[in-house]
């Protein structure tokens, strides 16, 4: 007897094998998943934009030959000492604590090495990079863990950091596991306590207060210091004018796929703005307040390669930054840990779990084993390389659309694969003059 | 010998940095700022000995991330007085305003008046004597060392303390998430005596309560999710 034709079992859309698993995990902790990293979902990004290149109406540049500047100056409005980077790329705040010092001092070197600064994180500034960076932003947060005057005027600018992209409003959480003898005295905290870090800053709580705040850092570094602004990606326009108005003399906005150590998924995944989606609204702010290039902007947020770069700036950054890509140059998630990511219950490229101090690769943790596992000389070199090849493809395309310099890219260089990406980055879709919410149509 | 800043004459940039400059120093000299008219910032990042009498109010951060000064507000101090302080006495003879001793690390902090809210948020080992009342919030994360209110405590005292000890001499409208009364034990008096001393306050560390962190909220326990 011939058998009954059966369809193949359907797996359900919105109960996805990846969903129902979340759904299991949360009946048997009875709390929300916590984890590291920034938004792994897919939204409009660098991708879904294309360089169109020179040709009959723009002549190119000598791809090998001419020169191509990067250079960039950040803290050019008030600060006595603005900083002067040789790349557009930077490395974004990572905390020691989150951090091994092994890994904050390979990000020193190499981000010396490639003339740029590195940034520190929560829990203050360590000697592993302030002595291995030859140009260190200080980051200024709400749980002022390990901030001291000291610190603040060995820094080469201030970072007042307001939110970042992984969890605009919200805070931190480094889990106990972590905060040991030297993490703990750092914060003054106790040994092995789950560490939190506020959601907003203890003695200010808006624009005009942030004003006088900065005033008062200003006035204890003699006015020498850029002073940043970080913000998350949430409501770039006016977040931006309003950096403005409190005394920034340097914006970073952080979309959504930036990093975070640690905060609750629900939170990374579901709050804030994909970093293509924040740029031109930011940008805009300070066009129409007459302070673009005046007051810098730096974009971080899912920038990965020299294109990237090259499409943030040509949107109207004046430069990016960089974290969860430099953890992956310095050895994060590399496939030679496999074996131990699967003991962990994960693989290689989503260890996410940074905030329980396991991490094969020795960089997201403080266990004093695992930290011996990264040279930081070698793994200052391979940033090094990384961001030297991040500035050459730059470099590549501009010459490409015939600049001299990587800030004359402009949106005029590109179209949009999307219609998404024509919206956001407010760039004609491919083939046409138009992209959603052009005047004029 | 005291040296006279006025700020009807100079600005706030060069009187800070008359103050800097002498404090690095390490001289040890005096100096009288007058009609500080509510101006932020004033005699803030001071690091080296030095004293400092400010002949009127002030706005934001006077002292802001104090190191070793003495400096004396001769009326009302604004919003995040010694904020950040590290070591040294700042004392304002009037009230405080909220944030009064934020994040400080060591040192006094002696507000003769009343403070505001948030009075010791996220302290990390300052000491800090209130000799009138304080606002809500009072103390909300804080980390070390010790707050001392002669008078009453506003709502939520030490909400989501870690080890800053508190001791009120009042009233407490209620206590934060994870703040407890504490006992009084001989150690507690003798630290309280000290710092009532070092303050010139006129009370008995026996009329005082102390309040503290039950630390069962340290480590995360999904059990203790309604105590936020």
């Amino acid at each position: 007897m011939e058998k009954t034709p059966q369809t193949e079992p359907r797996q359900s859309w919105t109960f996805s094998n990846d969903v129902n698993s979340e759904i299991r995990r949360a009946a048997a902790t009875g709390i929300y998943d916590i984890r590291g990293g920034g938004a792994k979902r897919r939204v409009p990004h660098f991708d879904d934009l294309l360089f169109l290149g020179a040709s009959m109406s723009r002549y190119p540049l000598e791809g090998y030959r001419e020169k191509c500047e990067t250079s960039v100056t950040l803290g050019t409005r008030f600060a006595k000492k603005p900083i002067e980077l040789k790349i557009p790329v930077t490395i974004a705040g990572m905390s020691f604590g989150s951090l091994s010092g092994p890994a904050k001092e390979a990000l020193g070197r190499g981000a010396t090495m490639a003339g740029t600064s590195t940034t520190t994180g929560d829990g203050g500034m360590t000697e592993e990079e302030r002595g291995h960076s030859e140009m260190l932003v200080y980051q200024y947060l709400p749980s002022r863990y390990g901030m001291n005057p000291d610190d603040l005027r060995r820094a080469d600018a201030i970072e007042v950091v307001v939110g970042q992209g992984a969890k605009p409003g919200g805070g931190g959480m480094l889990l106990g596991q972590k905060i040991t003898e030297r993490v703990a005295g750092m914060r003054d905290l106790p040994e092995g306590i789950d560490q939190r870090s506020a959601c907003r800053h203890p003695d200010w709580t808006g624009p005009d207060d942030l004003e006088i705040k900065i005033l008062e850092l200003r006035e204890i570094t003699n006015w020498e210091k850029p002073i940043y602004i970080k913000i998350g990606g949430a409501r770039p326009y006016y977040d931006t004018a309003l950096a403005v108005k409190a005394g920034a003399d340097v914006i970073v906005l952080d979309g959504m796929q930036g990093g975070t150590a640690a905060t609750q998924d629900v939170f990374i995944e579901h709050v804030g703005q994909p970093t293509l989606a924040c740029i031109r609204p930011a940008v805009q702010a300070l066009q129409d307040l007459g302070m673009h290039r005046e007051v810098q902007l730096v974009v971080s947020g899912g920038i990965r390669t020299g294109a990237d770069v090259a499409k943030a700036l040509a949107l109207g950054a004046d430069a990016v930054s960089i974290g969860t890509a430099a953890l992956v140059a310095l050895g994060d998630n590399d496939p030679k840990w496999e074996a131990e990511y699967q003991k962990l219950g994960t693989t290689t490229g989503a260890y996410d779990d940074w905030h329980e101090g396991l991490d094969p690769a020795g960089i997201t943790t403080q266990d004093p084993e695992l930290m011996a596992r990264l040279d930081p000389e070698a793994a200052g070199r391979r940033l090094r390389n990384y961001l030297n090849v991040l500035t050459l493809e730059c470099q590549t395309l501009a010459r490409a659309c015939g600049h001299n310099h990587v800030h004359n890219l402009e949106p005029e260089d590109l179209c949009a694969l999307t219609m998404e990406a024509a919206a956001m980055a407010q760039v004609p879709l491919a083939g046409t003059n138009w992209y959603p919410g052009k005047p004029g149509f | 010998m005291s040296t006279t800043l006025n700020m009807t004459e100079i600005n706030l940039r060069e009187v800070n940095s008359t103050l800097q400059d002498a404090a690095k120093a390490q001289a040890n000299a005096a100096y009288v700022i007058e009609n500080p008219r509510g101006s932020h910032a004033v005699a803030c990042g001071l690091d080296g000995p030095l004293t400092v009498t400010v002949k009127g109010s002030t706005g934001y951060y006077c002292a802001g991330m104090n190191k070793e000064a003495a400096i004396t507000v001769e009326g009302s101090a604004g919003p995040g007085v010694a904020e950040n302080m590290m070591s040294g006495v700042v004392t304002i003879e009037g009230d405080a305003s909220q944030y009064a001793g934020a994040t400080g690390h060591g040192g006094l902090l002696n507000i003769k008046g009343n403070a505001s809210s948030r009075c010791g948020i996220s302290m990390k080992g300052i000491d800090i004597v209130v000799h009138g009342n304080i606002g809500h919030m009072s103390a909300f994360m804080a980390q070390k060392g010790n707050l001392v209110v002669l008078g009453d405590a506003g709502d939520a005292l030490g909400d989501s303390l870690y080890e800053a000890r508190l001791f009120v001499r009042g009233t407490v409208k209620s206590l934060g998430a994870d703040c407890i009364e504490k006992e009084m034990r001989p150690e507690h008096i003798a630290l309280l005596t000290e710092l009532l001393e070092k303050a010139g306050a006129d009370a008995k560390p026996e009329e005082f309560k102390r309040y503290g962190s039950a630390r069962k909220l340290y480590n995360f326990n999904i059990d203790h999710a309604d105590a936020y």
